[in-house]
């Protein structure tokens, strides 16, 4: 029966629509029993759902903005007022019907992007292509993709070469060349090519499913406003009731009374702040910015100072070895020990050397034993049974290493230049030195400009890496202050110190090595599609692609989203204010009372809506 | 424990959060549901030696909630 009413909702609301039509025309030829009949069952159909709803509810121990409907049509009819009590239920159903098909517009800008995740897989298996669903694909697998399909894992390409469109995840359009040892990710649509990719992670554990995932719970996390709407709304309803029996008691007049009870309904209060929340996010996640809830979402609005990494933030975060120099020993030589060494380090200056040697054409050794690495982008290792330290010079000194005086003189000219130096010693005596730079992102300058523009007060970039490496970079990006040769710890010392001087203040970062300060920041902003792995930890928000021009928009976008929840709860209170006061003076019956209060949901809804086209 | 994932129908009261919500706590093996209001999804553990991925299915669907697909993991 439940389930038969829900399903023919529509149906009713517009019967009850058309039984209120003929009363009205009944009425003009005054036949006013007629009228009232047709009234009367327009009432008690459109009532049957809302009854049902109001019923739920109650027994759920929740207030409903339902079981003040149907008060007020009790009492309607009651003081035989068909008219209103028959308006007042069509309103709240046809109203109803429009807030469902806006909301589900509304989700549909999500929905889309969660259609992009392909249920089918083409995977080769004894050398024949067959297409599974998707949720058998394995880790492992290989799987084949074709222009125009999407990819279905993510992988790493083993052959052939495609132009892959990356936008559902990083919101950049550009189509990427994929070749043999890229990544290549769920979601993304290939434009043009042939490749087989080799799965890594399949299902729920790809990058896209992920981010769904996050975009969901984020919708459902609300800010401290809609926390305090949502306590407003539980003590507000029973209040209403109360005021209501108060006007009766105190007027003696019911129909003024059932008035003020339907017009004080908190429906746009309640629907304003999180419909706004829910379009920003979506329009962020159709952007590659992925915004993980209301709070978040107010947080970066009020944010007025930027903490930076450096690395893979403001440079494009792949370094290379520009040169080195030799003592004692010759390039090829050293640089085997040094290579070797770093084979086992992840650090990206460590892969920065393996490469070079690669180039170089230079084999490595497998015989490495009590490898140690040290904090600060340090490694200390036996290759072949040589005790080989690899690091910066302070690091080195430490490890009872010496450093001749041309040396240091060599480190100051490279340094000179803005590139990164690391040492090589064997057995306690330097025989090389590596000079590796790492191109800024162009994009950098104008981003920080432009965040400053739209109210950053202070820019800091906090690194890892040399001073005279950090000035370089971060003087020709118009960073107000630098601070280097930073270990995580201080960056979290230096977050921490902002933050007492009364900056709100955002840390961005590419989330690996900087999740402390990310957790420290009063907004952690994690970079690149990493990021989403420690996303559910530290950041709040994720930035999908790597061009800091996104950052612009997010920062845009959380303003943008902040003054439409405002706006909305302005609406919300505004409406209530004109309605009550209008209902007191007798200006504002029940059917135009529930008229304009629907209009104020529809209002706040459209409102929000303008965030979901929102460009910068 | 395992995880289920349900994929419901377009949900539109916030209220009908609290009722699919405390049925699912109710049941003997279900813990922890939760529903993405936005998303239109449930999302709780169970102990399949107590309770069946169908049992937790059909209590949403009698509560009046038409279920478009489920999942468990």
């Amino acid at each position: 029966m439940i389930n038969l009413v829900n399903k023919h909702k529509n149906i009713i609301t517009l019967l009850s629509g058309l039984l209120i039509s003929s009363a009205f025309i009944f009425a003009y030829f005054e036949l006013k029993d007629i009228s009232d009949i047709l009234l009367i069952i327009a009432t008690i159909l459109a009532s049957i759902p809302i009854l049902i709803k109001a019923i739920q509810s109650t027994v759920m121990k929740q207030f409903s903005i339902e079981l003040l409907v149907i008060i007020a049509v009790i009492g309607a009819l009651y003081i035989k007022e068909y008219t209103e009590s028959s308006v007042v239920t069509f309103l709240f159903m046809f109203g109803a019907y429009l807030e469902a098909k806006t909301l589900k517009k509304m989700r549909n800008a999500l929905k889309k992007l969660t259609n992009l995740s392909p249920k089918t897989a083409d995977v080769i298996k004894d050398g024949h292509v067959v297409t599974t669903l998707v949720d058998d694909v394995l880790v492992d697998d290989l799987i084949v993709g074709k222009t125009g399909s999407i990819i279905p894992v993510d992988g790493i390409v083993s052959k052939g070469f495609a132009s892959v469109n990356e936008s559902s995840i990083t919101g950049e359009s550009m189509p990427v060349g994929k070749k043999i040892d890229e990544m290549v990710y769920s979601g993304t649509l290939i434009e043009d090519g042939y490749i087989e990719i080799k799965a890594l992670k399949v299902g729920r554990d790809t990058t896209f499913s992920k981010m769904i995932e996050l975009i969901e719970e984020a919708q459902e996390s609300k800010s401290k406003t809609q926390k305090f709407l949502d306590k407003f709304a539980q003590i507000y309803t029973p209040v209403v009731v109360l005021l209501s029996i108060i006007v009766l008691l105190w007027t003696r007049d019911l129909h003024l009374s059932i008035t003020f009870l339907v017009v004080a309904c908190p429906g746009a209060l309640v629907i304003g702040a999180p419909v706004s929340t829910v379009a920003g996010i979506s329009n962020g996640a159709s952007s590659g910015i992925l915004i993980k809830g209301g709070e978040a979402m107010q947080n970066f609005a009020h944010i007025d100072a930027l903490v930076v990494d450096k690395t893979g933030t403001l440079t494009v975060g792949r370094p290379v070895v520009v040169h080195t120099k030799d003592y004692g020993l010759n390039e090829n030589d050293w640089l085997y020990y040094a290579a070797s060494a770093e084979s086992v380090s992840e650090h990206h200056l460590g892969k920065a050397i393996v490469k070079y040697a690669a180039q170089k054409n230079i084999l490595l050794s497998k015989v490495l034993h009590d490898v140690e690495i040290i904090k600060g982008g340090g490694i200390k290792v036996f290759v072949d049974d040589k005790l080989i330290v690899i690091g910066t010079h302070e690091l080195l000194v430490k490890q009872n290493v010496l450093i001749e005086p041309n040396v240091i003189k060599d480190l100051e000219t490279e340094e000179e230049k803005g590139y990164t130096t690391v040492l090589v010693s064997m057995d306690s005596k330097v025989v090389g030195l590596i000079a590796i730079a790492d191109e800024i992102k162009k994009e950098a300058k104008n981003a920080l400009n432009g965040l400053k523009a739209l109210g950053i007060k202070k820019v800091v970039m906090l690194t890892g890496d040399q001073e005279r490496v950090a000035l370089n970079v971060g003087r020709s990006v118009d960073v107000d202050e630098i601070h280097a040769g930073l270990k995580p710890e201080d960056k979290v010392e230096h977050i921490k110190s902002l933050i007492k001087d009364g900056y709100k203040v955002a840390m961005i970062g590419d989330g690996l090595n900087d999740a402390p300060a990310l957790a420290t920041a009063n907004l952690g902003i994690a970079m690149g599609i990493a990021g989403v792995e420690v996303s559910t930890e530290v950041a709040d928000v994720v930035l999908m692609s790597d061009n800091l021009l996104q950052l612009i928009h997010a920062y845009k976008l959380a303003k943008k989203t902040n003054a439409n929840m405002k706006q909305n709860t302005l609406i919300a209170v505004l409406t209530v204010v004109i309605l009550l006061s209008g209902v007191l003076f007798k200006l504002v019956n029940l059917g135009s009372g529930m008229l304009i209060h629907e209009l104020s949901v529809l209002v706040v809804i459209l409102n929000a809506m303008r965030l979901l086209k929102f460009k910068s | 424990m395992k995880k289920i994932e349900i994929q419901l129908e377009t949900v539109t009261c916030p209220s009908c959060i609290k009722k699919i919500e405390s049925a699912l706590n109710k049941k003997e093996g279900v813990s922890d549901a939760k529903v993405l209001f936005h998303a239109s999804k449930v999302k709780a553990d169970f102990n399949d030696a107590l309770v069946s991925q169908k049992e937790i299915v059909d209590t949403i669907g009698n509560l009046g909630y038409q279920v478009i697909s489920s999942s468990t993991y």
